[in-house]
């Protein structure tokens, strides 16, 4: 397709099978990362979602290299688990700042090329734990929700502009940071699916690339969950 | 000085907005006579900002309906 995409937290997980995805489809690909640099026939640019300053030098970087970003991807994230009265304020402010605040950053930043372009997709990667809930995310779950209003905000704001605005919401997938939940509670996870088991990466990335392509064309605003069968209803 | 000014406003109202230069006057209004909606002002007000090193921060836009209550708005903050 040979458009240019960027995906934010592109170094392993959800954000990596996706810039492989978009590599194998032909487009021009540049990821984000924070701490690993990832290696690949893409661009990779070094980038703290947290920090305005990384993400205008990032795009700029993304922007001299490969061109104005047609495809955003904002898939960076964290956690910092922890039951409410144990969970520090910074544990929560700064999930939300990463997670949502960060997206907010990104997506303004590549608005304003889509607006010239009068084209462009944006994919933002929630999680069903956004509607769901899940007892010791509180911060990542409200910072997984807000993405759903944030994004459905910009659908109705840059519609008109044929940018369309929608949401992921992938259950368990086997990477880092639900390995960092422990077998034990991985299994337990598992067993809630209807599917029986958690998603591949690839799996989510095949989705995003979905509501990347011409198919999606008329699609906006929507949430699109990748859980199994997780969060059914919600 | 101030032909200079109008022509350079001229010029990003013709790129953000996609109208002809001779439309751009000023008892001119945007949504009515220029097919302006509000995600051109914005883009417009961008261009505006970055052609003449100036800031306009939103308040100051409320209530700016013609070509000529903007270009006002400018010329003073463009000196």
């Amino acid at each position: 397709m040979s458009r240019v995409v960027l995906v934010t937290g592109g170094s392993r997980g959800i954000g990596l099978a996706t810039a492989l995805k978009f590599l194998a489809l032909g487009d021009k690909v540049a990821v984000t990362y924070n701490t690993n640099k990832p290696s690949g026939d893409f661009l990779a640019v070094h980038c703290d979602v947290t920090k305005q300053e990384d993400v205008d030098r990032a795009f700029d970087l993304v922007e001299s290299t490969l061109g104005p970003v047609e495809v955003l991807v904002s898939n960076a994230g964290i956690t910092k688990d922890g039951l409410l009265l144990r969970m520090k304020e910074s544990d929560f402010v700064s999930v939300v700042d990463a997670n949502l605040t960060g997206t907010y950053r990104v997506c303004k930043r590549a608005a304003q090329s889509m607006l010239r372009a009068r084209k462009g997709r944006m994919v933002l990667v929630s999680s069903v734990v956004g509607l769901l809930g899940q007892a010791g995310q509180a911060n990542y779950a409200a910072s997984k929700a807000g993405l759903i209003g944030f994004a459905r905000s910009l659908a109705r704001e840059l519609g008109s502009r044929s940018i369309t605005v929608n949401v992921v919401a992938p259950g368990p997938v086997d990477t880092d940071m639900t390995r960092a939940l422990g077998d034990e509670k991985l299994a337990a996870f598992a067993d809630l699916v209807p599917l029986g088991r958690i998603a591949t990466p690839e799996e989510v990335a095949g989705v995003i690339a979905f509501l990347a392509s011409p198919d999606a064309a008329y699609i906006t605003g929507a949430v699109i969950p990748v859980d199994g069968g997780l969060g059914m209803g919600h | 000085m101030s032909q200079d000014l109008f022509e350079r406003f001229t010029k990003c109202a013709v790129s953000m907005l996609s109208v002809d230069a001779s439309k751009v006057t000023p008892e001119a209004r945007f949504k009515e006579d220029l097919d302006a909606d509000s995600l051109d002002l914005v883009e417009f007000v961008m261009e505006l900002e970055s052609e003449f090193g100036i800031e306009v921060p939103e308040q100051e836009l409320e209530g700016i309906t013609t070509v000529g209550q903007a270009f006002d708005l400018i010329k003073a903050k463009a000196k």
